[in-house]
């Protein structure tokens, strides 16, 4: 019975299919932008991070509040970061002020509080304060990703696309910026961005963070104009520009963005560096980083002023970083599902019923 | 069954899991093999052959799993112990791969290679592993055994690299040669010699082969038993002589109708009187083709003074081995190569020296389809783009207008019109050459270039490929350069036959002319070399050619 079974399986599924069914029928009947689609959510701990990470920023923008020009929309929180409100010390350990009034331990009862993060130094709510820093990180964060993104993608078409002469110049240019190294560089101008605000070290940072992604572009370019279809637009009357733009940059598109939020992954870090060394951002300005840097010499006593910017560096940076890798392996085709203790599990309950 | 076959393998299945549900890739598999036979499996891709030579020793990805009995010397393979598996890989059991150049590792020489794998099975000293080595190189007729030792696998030619490979199976005298697709990558020249080669080692070391490969030719020279496969079923089975002289079930006899045979189709005439010859589409005189020197690389000269002139309405096939210029006359007759000296001249226009504007609308007559129905669509572009792109961007049409040829494309070519919202992914080798026509006809070209279109297809596809554009031939009456290294796929198509060997034309003329009377000795070895799908004559071509040989 199962025998017969199979076999009609095997002849009826797989005729229709064609040559090298079996390989294909995960995609079959499916865009591109399906298949990434699908492979990606079935990376749980990309998904799960761009579950983490979008609920982050909505909670982070909207905590404070937002400043559009001459439209004001209130923040959620009760605090602002200019408040400063009487230090609390009572219950605190170890004669410190401004503990954190969260309490997340179930016996004691769960509570917020009125200063959940605690209290800096005068007094200042840091949920407020942290929050305000979040957002500025998460702002360079975006900023750098856009611009590295842009100048990347298009220095490294062009290098790819034209080749020799055009090709070698740029790479030189992506060389010399690559030996430059960027916390020096990054410090001297950082000192002057300071005074005119974290915009424009984000716009700076990204400026000298697109070599790799160029890099790769050119790599992808150069193996994409060898193939065959670029040759077909070539006889069909295509022009260079249609060429790169239709069809050789919309092949490499997976490894773009891929490589743009490994960038942003390392962008907040950067930040981050920066403004604990005091090159960033500068008070009164505020971001994740110069809150730890200012912060610095009451870690032994006080050390949720340290922690609480810490937790949301790390938490922002491991979910881009996340994504990154769910898209990597969405947009690669040789990545295959891998067979789990649980497909072997309802395999063998399937042929048990066959039987 | 007897008890001293060297293979034994009884209801053999391999099922992969995919997504969720197993999909059989064999199914109930039984065969036989004693030593010193030849058993060939074949079938189309797809119909589970590689599969069964990976799974004898349990060689397949973690996806898959396996069921029945696999016994080789009596020992059973299936679901045995690691370091049971490890002792007759390579010791009983010995693979020879497709593609030489992947199978061997570039990073060590091939001596260094076969010394491995007999030290990992043999308790032997380094010197004496090297004086096998050497034995079993000068056994495989490796020129100069003494330096190729030390040669690394990209120093040696293709032919060179599958018998260091064949050297390396043979390093144990293993009773059981798994042989997959062994001369798919080489030239017919070269696969006749290996295929000597390996006749000739079968009966001094008295081995069984497992061959498997879908050339039917390559069966009738080798084969004692045939075992044909469809969708992992095993459809027939039997001798040599049964399955080619009576051919029991369908598809078999699908499958032989569909090989092409050389010398088997009618005469031609010429679409055209040979004394009143129209102006030629297509006309190459004193063509040199060159690649630039690239760092140390010196400059290639690919063609030299190569002549052509094509005619309205007829196919003119281009063979050659592979490096032999085919390919490069091709793509510098759409001017998609720079030309070094001589002309190109296409309806009369020269193309050498000719700058884009005017290079685009000499392209207006021209189509091109592709080798590689893999790479010459754009993965991101659903077909109906594609096709449609040569005539949206001649400014021939737009929107509906558009969207209307295109349907009048894909009717001409067979394909359903619902396919214009496709990807190409979505689409099977021969679907998407079959797209690669469409684009290629879509501007009604006086001239179609077609390199190579077939070699990757399997045979029944093939022949329905090479009936359609036979027939869009007879219909549109465009004359095209067919390159080939297929003889008998030429034989089919063409009117006349042109032969390269190293960037040279040596020989050009009528098809029957070039194919029953050669005059150039390399076109005669090249004919003789074909094997044919048919044992009994393909045994008398052998040893004709052995005899010319000799």
């Amino acid at each position: 019975m199962n025998l017969f079974k199979r076999k009609e399986k095997a002849t009826g599924e797989i005729l229709a299919g064609g040559e090298s069914a079996i390989a294909n029928k995960e995609v079959e009947g499916l865009s591109q932008g399906q298949i990434v689609r699908r492979r990606f959510f079935r990376h749980r701990a990309a998904v799960g991070a761009l579950v983490v990470l979008t609920s982050l920023i909505i909670f982070v923008m909207t905590a404070l509040e937002t400043k559009i020009g001459p439209i004001r929309i209130p923040g959620w929180w009760k605090w602002t970061t200019e408040d400063i409100p009487a230090l609390r010390f009572e219950d605190c350990p170890g004669g410190t002020t401004g503990c954190p009034t969260l309490s997340l331990n179930p016996a004691g009862g769960f509570g917020l509080g009125t200063h959940p993060f605690g209290q800096d130094d005068i007094g200042r709510d840091y949920f407020a304060l942290t929050m305000n820093g979040a957002r500025r990180s998460l702002m360079i964060m975006f900023v750098i990703g856009a611009v590295a993104g842009f100048i990347g993608v298009v220095v490294g078409s062009i290098a790819g696309f034209y080749g020799k002469m055009v090709d070698a110049v740029l790479m030189r240019l992506v060389d010399f910026i690559q030996t430059v190294p960027t916390i020096i560089i990054a410090a001297v101008i950082g000192k002057a961005a300071g005074k005119v605000g974290p915009l424009y070290l984000a716009l700076f940072l990204g400026i000298l963070g697109w070599t790799g992604l160029a890099r790769l572009v050119r790599a992808q370019f150069l193996s994409l104009r060898e193939m065959e279809f670029v040759d077909a637009a070539r006889v069909a009357g295509a022009s260079n520009i249609r060429i790169a733009f239709k069809h050789i940059l919309p092949n490499a598109v997976g490894q773009i963005i891929v490589s743009i939020t490994l960038i942003m992954a390392g962008a907040i870090l950067t930040e981050t560096a920066l403004s604990y060394l005091g090159f960033g951002v500068v008070a009164p300005d505020v971001s994740l980083g110069l809150l730890i840097s200012q912060y610095e010499s009451s870690f032994t006593t006080r050390p949720w002023l340290f922690w609480w910017p810490g937790l949301f560096i790390i938490s922002i940076a491991l979910c881009v970083n996340f994504i990154g890798d769910g898209l990597r392996d969405a947009f690669d085709p040789r990545q295959r599902r891998r067979i789990t203790k649980k497909d072997r599990l309802q395999a063998k309950l399937q042929s048990k019923v066959g039987a | 069954m007897s008890k001293d076959n060297v293979l034994e393998i009884s209801d053999f299945n391999v099922d992969f899991w995919v997504d969720g549900v197993w999909y059989p890739a064999v199914i109930d598999m039984n065969l036989g093999l004693a030593a010193g036979k030849v058993t060939a499996i074949v079938g189309e891709s797809g119909s589970g052959k590689s599969t069964t030579a990976l799974g004898l020793m349990s060689l397949l990805a973690s996806n898959a799993r396996m069921d029945g009995s696999v016994k080789v010397k009596g020992e059973e393979m299936l679901n045995a112990k690691t370091s049971v598996l490890r002792s007759f890989r390579g010791r009983e059991v010995a693979y020879i791969f497709q593609e030489p150049m992947t199978a061997l590792n570039p990073l060590y020489t091939i001596g260094f290679q076969i010394v491995e794998t007999l030290r990992s099975h043999f308790d032997m000293g380094p010197k004496e592993a090297h004086t096998r080595a050497l034995e079993l190189i000068t056994m495989v007729d490796i020129p100069n055994p003494e330096q190729s030792i030390f040669k690394y696998p990209h120093q040696l030619s293709g032919g060179q690299r599958q018998r260091a490979m064949i050297a390396q199976a043979l390093a144990c005298d293993p009773a059981l040669l798994v042989a997959d697709e062994p001369t798919t990558a080489l030239d017919v020249t070269v696969q006749a010699e290996i295929l000597d080669l390996m006749r000739g080692l079968k009966d001094k070391l008295n081995s069984a082969i497992l061959l498997i490969t879908h050339d039917m030719g390559v069966v009738a020279d080798m084969a004692d038993d045939i075992l044909v496969m469809k969708d992992g079923i095993t459809v027939e089975h039997g001798t040599a002589d049964q399955i080619f002289n009576n051919p029991k079930h369908p598809y078999t006899q699908q499958l032989l109708g569909a090989v092409p045979k050389l010398g088997s189709t009618k005469k031609r005439a010429l679409p055209y009187s040979e004394s009143a010859k129209p102006a030629p589409v297509l006309k190459l005189t004193d063509v040199t083709i060159e690649y630039p020197k690239r760092g140390r690389q010196p400059a290639f000269t690919a063609v030299k003074n190569f002549n052509l002139e094509i005619y309205p309405g007829e196919i003119v096939g281009l063979v050659g081995e592979s490096g032999s210029g085919k390919t490069t006359v091709g793509r510098a007759s759409i001017g998609l190569l720079p030309v070094k000296g001589g002309s190109i001249e296409i309806v009369g226009k020269e193309i050498a020296g000719a700058d884009s504007k005017q290079l685009s609308s000499i392209r207006r007559h021209t189509g091109i389809v592709f080798q590689d129905p893999a790479s010459s669509l754009n993965p991101r572009l659903p077909i109906g783009e594609s096709i449609g792109e040569p005539l949206y961007l001649a400014g021939l049409a737009k929107g509906a207008d558009l969207a209307r040829k295109v349907e009048e494309l894909l009717d001409q070519v067979e394909l359903p019109r619902s396919y214009r919202n496709r990807y190409p992914h979505e689409l099977s080798g021969g679907q998407r050459q079959r797209v690669g026509i469409a684009r290629a006809l879509a501007l009604t070209p006086d001239l179609l270039i077609a390199d190579e279109p077939t070699s990757a297809l399997d045979v029944s596809v093939q022949a329905r490929f090479l009936e359609l554009l036979q027939e869009l031939q007879g219909k549109l009456n465009f004359a095209c350069l067919f390159i080939s290294h297929d003889l008998a796929v030429v034989d089919i198509l063409s009117h006349r036959i042109a032969v390269m060997q190293n960037g040279l034309l040596v020989e050009e003329g009528d098809r029957d002319q070039i194919l029953k009377n050669p005059k150039n000795d390399y076109t005669k070895r090249l004919i003789s070399a074909v094997p044919v799908p048919d044992p009994k004559e393909q045994k008398i071509r052998r040893e004709a050619r052995l005899a010319t040989k000799k």
